[in-house]
């Protein structure tokens, strides 16, 4: 660590480093560039996984925090740009250094009009484009910010180029050729699995590109939440990956009592992880169903749902609810376990590997899935990590990026599971990977059922939290990948920015980049496969 | 076994003892038209019934058993809606042929009964080309379906169209082979002819090897023929919503409904004709006795019965297997059926003139 950040240094002066555990750079942005360079290809660095940029108003000026991640050393760096100029706020791409970023430069453009010169597509990403001004800056007043007309369709997106004298030039550029044949696929479509859309240009079955339109449910949590407490913020997290509720109520809950400097209970804690594992079986076992469902075999969804039913039997008696649990607190958990828990969990680990193997029976053995899967949509470790795929399909490809493991949280460095991942990074690939997660989190169960501390399951908070003026990230891993949560204090009872970065935004990101070539129906078996949720993406 | 063919030349004699010929033969023609309909109409009600309990059955469910006893009236209350919903009118659609496109379909199937084996005697029109007349009049049904898809104006009908045709066109040859493998056997073209040959054993213990191979391959390329999963491409509901019908609404869309329901009876009717006997009951060589027995059962029991055992096997296919791409679905036909079948074939020629079978 120390290495690097003297490396750092030498090179580029300019550069102030502070913070020793997760170091924070701040660089002007004419090097940054550079920099980004640097940090990706030196071999001390090797920052090669871009995990979020947080667009952010200081009020006195823009700027971005990247955090950036080491798939080789494990760890974490966040590198700090800013811009003062308030009327044309810009900032150099790295759109070209790390390929996920051109997405998450266009959501800072959405957001708060940063320019990034460079970016090929410098379109917004989630409002539609005529909406009036950037939402997240502080001193946004726009009352009537939706035009009532109808949104235009427009084909054109737009290109910054710097010339040689320093200023910078807008040019258009036409998303699709003038000849293609324009799907649409979504927004209302069977398999989009949520309202989103892809723009499809086919040759005859052949996909030739695929423009993913975003934002049909965009919300603005991160707005929203900047105007809540922090116990108030909490609720958001449900409604993100509905399927991976405790997981990222989790993240939050962990963010949160870090800065607050909370201890909660070991109970706590253990109840915390299990649910997480339970709804990530659940998560699991509907992903099987679909994904069957999305390739033409019905009759699955029906046999996994049996699991997951199960399982919302569990939740609902703990939670009070099948779906939204709202169930992880500041401080602990909301309520204490049903006293049938550990019976209905030690029911549900009986007949799990029964129902396992016999999915596998029926399905993954079958010569037409196998067709279907083997090979198609094969996304390289390199692309995987540069796309930002983490989660089962990131470990489908050979990165063993599990959060769990690279960034303990909670109990789990005390616990004997095994991070799955496989090398072929087809479809069939990220299947199995899921399949066999549910073993390991079954494993994990099992290791704490019989395992409850008593204790309480909440301790105590102030009514009124406000947290110390600072910043600060954690990352948990979600049903679907990393689940970053970003937060910076003012000092007051409301967060100043709280950013999430959500592990489907960057799975619908790489749709385009491996779908080039294949045929319709392979959309659906790549699409299936990555499993987005799109309330997440969108947020 | 009983005549049924009794029953209706006394209905010809009674209409010819106080009608011209010319007008007998009309008012026979209407009588037959409309217990077609009628016909038709009740099989499809009942395989909608029938799919959809197979289908829960599979899946671990109960399926329909709210309307009437078990369900039963369920499919028609079903027909009764889609009977009184709105024909929603499109623009920028080319209005005739979008009209048309459902009548095709469903003609199709309709030409395609007249030649079905019934029962004994009861068949509405025995030539000596019968099965040739089958193969022309099922190709019609392509036709409706690209007309469908073309005249919706829409993406993703005419994706499904064009698949629904390389399909349909592909698979229209195994068929075909299969049917001149039979016919082989038979020696014969007549619908009748074929029932007849199979009075003592049926075609597909006479034929053993070749003709389990043609089963096979007709139970595959049959379920392709009436655009069932694994093969239901054209109508992919995850990839192109409903593919070539996704325009059509009321009764329109009931017909493609309907005629996809008759169309997986003629295939299941045609793969009783050919392989199990069409109406003929099971009759071994030697045992008379058993041979008696089977023959108190109605032909038309034993028709009916075993094109609904068939079709089970069809939906079965779909309710188990995930969806075929393109690709795979064409090479399955042009590199592994159709050369399989070339060579079953010649296996069937050399078994008729050597005498090889039972």
């Amino acid at each position: 660590m120390a290495n690097f950040q003297d490396k750092i240094a030498k090179l580029f002066p300019q550069a102030t480093i502070e913070g020793d555990n997760m170091p924070m750079i701040s660089i002007p942005d004419n090097q940054w560039h550079d920099l980004a360079l640097a940090l990706r290809d030196d071999e001390d660095c090797r920052m090669d996984y871009l995990v979020t940029i947080v667009g952010m108003d200081w009020k006195d000026s823009f700027g971005c925090i990247y955090y950036l991640m080491s798939s080789v050393h494990n760890t974490l760096v966040s590198v700090k740009v800013t811009t003062t100029d308030r009327e044309r706020p810009m900032l150099h791409s790295i759109a070209d250094v790390w390929k996920v970023g051109c997405l998450y430069e266009r959501e800072v453009y959405d957001f708060f009009g940063i320019v990034f010169i460079g970016n090929p597509d410098m379109r917004r990403l989630f409002l539609s484009i005529d909406w009036k001004g950037f939402p997240f800056r502080k001193d946004y007043n726009e009352e009537n910010p939706v035009s009532i007309e109808n949104e235009r369709q427009s084909d054109l997106t737009y290109n910054y180029v710097e010339l040689p004298d320093g200023t910078v030039e807008k040019k258009e550029i036409e998303v699709f050729h003038p000849g293609d044949f324009v799907v649409n696929i979504g927004p209302q479509h069977p398999a989009t699995h949520g309202v989103l859309r892809f723009r499809t240009a086919v040759d005859g079955e052949e996909i030739k590109k695929i423009d993913v339109y975003m934002g049909y449910i965009h919300r603005g949590v991160e707005k929203l939440c900047e105007s809540l407490t922090y116990p108030q913020t909490l609720h958001f997290m449900d409604r993100l990956d509905y399927f991976s509720a405790h997981n990222y109520h989790h993240g939050l809950c962990i963010a949160i009592e870090k800065a607050a400097g909370i201890e909660i209970s070991r109970r706590a804690q253990v109840i915390r992880v299990m649910m997480d594992e339970l709804s990530r079986i659940a998560s699991h076992c509907l992903f099987i169903g679909t994904y069957c469902m999305d390739l033409g075999a019905t009759t699955m969804l029906f046999y996994t749902l049996r699991v997951r039913e199960q399982i919302l039997d569990i939740m609902e008696k703990t939670c009070g609810a099948r779906m939204t649990f709202n169930y992880d607190c500041i401080g602990g958990v909301m309520q204490d376990l049903d006293p049938d828990f550990q019976k209905d969990v030690k029911a549900l680990l009986a007949v799990l590997p029964a129902n396992i193997k016999e999915y596998n029976k029926i399905f993954t053995g079958n010569v037409i899935a196998k067709n279907r899967m083997e090979g198609v949509g094969y996304l390289s470790r390199e692309d995987a990590i540069s796309y930002g795929v983490t989660g089962p399909s990131g470990r489908a490809s050979g990165w063993a990026c599990d959060m769990r493991k690279l960034q303990p949280y909670s109990i789990y460095s005390e616990l004997d599971f095994d991070e799955i991942t496989a090398t072929e990074g087809d479809s069939m690939a990220r299947f199995k990977v899921r399949m066999k997660e549910m073993e390991e989190s079954a494993k994990i169960l099992s290791q704490l059922v019989d395992n409850i501390p008593e204790g309480e399951y909440c301790v105590k908070v102030p009514k009124v939290l406000k947290l110390p003026v600072g910043r600060w990230f954690t990352l948990v891993e979600g049903c679907r990948g990393a689940f970053g949560i970003y937060i910076e204090s003012d000092g007051s009872t409301k967060p100043y920015r709280l950013k999430i970065a959500p592990p489907c935004l960057p799975l619908a990101g790489v749709v385009d980049h491996i779908t080039r070539g294949t045929k319709i129906a392979d959309l659906i078996t790549i699409g299936g496969s990555l499993d987005y949720i799109v309330p997440d993406m969108d947020r | 076994m009983q005549d049924l063919s009794t029953i209706t030349d006394a209905i010809h004699s009674f209409l010819l003892s106080f009608l011209p010929g010319w007008l007998t033969t009309t008012v026979e023609c209407v009588l037959i038209g409309v217990g077609l309909l009628l016909v038709y109409a009740l099989l499809a009600l009942f395989y909608i019934y029938y799919e959809r309990k197979v289908c829960a059955a599979f899946q671990c469910r109960i399926g329909p058993n709210r309307v009437g006893p078990w369900g039963l009236l369920q499919s028609f209350a079903d027909m009764f809606k889609i009977l009184i919903k709105e024909l929603i009118h499109l623009n920028h659609i080319d209005k005739f042929l979008f009209a048309l496109a459902p009548y095709l379909v469903i003609i199709a199937s309709m030409l395609a009964f007249a030649v079905l084996p019934w029962g004994n005697g009861l068949q509405i029109i025995d030539f000596n080309i019968g099965i040739f007349f089958l193969i022309a009049v099922s190709s019609i049904g392509v036709l409706g379906i690209l007309l469908a898809g073309w005249s919706s104006n829409n993406k993703f009908t005419l994706i499904g169209a064009l698949r629904s045709g390389a399909q349909m066109v592909s698979y229209e040859l195994s068929v075909g082979l299969c049917i001149v493998t039979m016919v082989c056997l038979a020696g014969t073209m007549s619908v009748g002819g074929i029932v007849e040959q199979q009075s003592d054993l049926w075609f597909i213990f006479k034929g053993h090897v070749p003709a389990l191979i043609a089963f096979v391959i007709y139970l595959i390329a049959g379920t392709a023929e009436c655009n069932r999963g694994p093969f239901d491409l054209p109508e992919a509901e995850s990839e192109l919503t409903a593919g070539y019908h996704t325009e059509y609404s009321g009764i329109h869309f009931g017909f493609f409904y309907l005629a996809e329901y008759l169309n997986l009876f003629i295939v299941a009717g045609v793969a009783s004709l050919l392989f199990l006997g069409g109406w003929m009951p099971l009759h071994i060589p030697g045992w008379d006795a058993f041979n008696n027995i089977m023959n108190y059962i109605p032909s038309v029991v034993w028709f009916v019965g075993k094109a609904i055992a068939i079709s089970f096997i069809i939906i079965w296919f779909k309710w188990t297997f995930p969806r075929l791409r393109i690709d795979q679905m064409l090479s399955l036909e042009w590199k592994y059926l159709l050369p399989i079948h070339l060579f079953n074939l010649v296996l069937m020629v050399c078994v008729i003139i050597f005498g090889w079978h039972f």
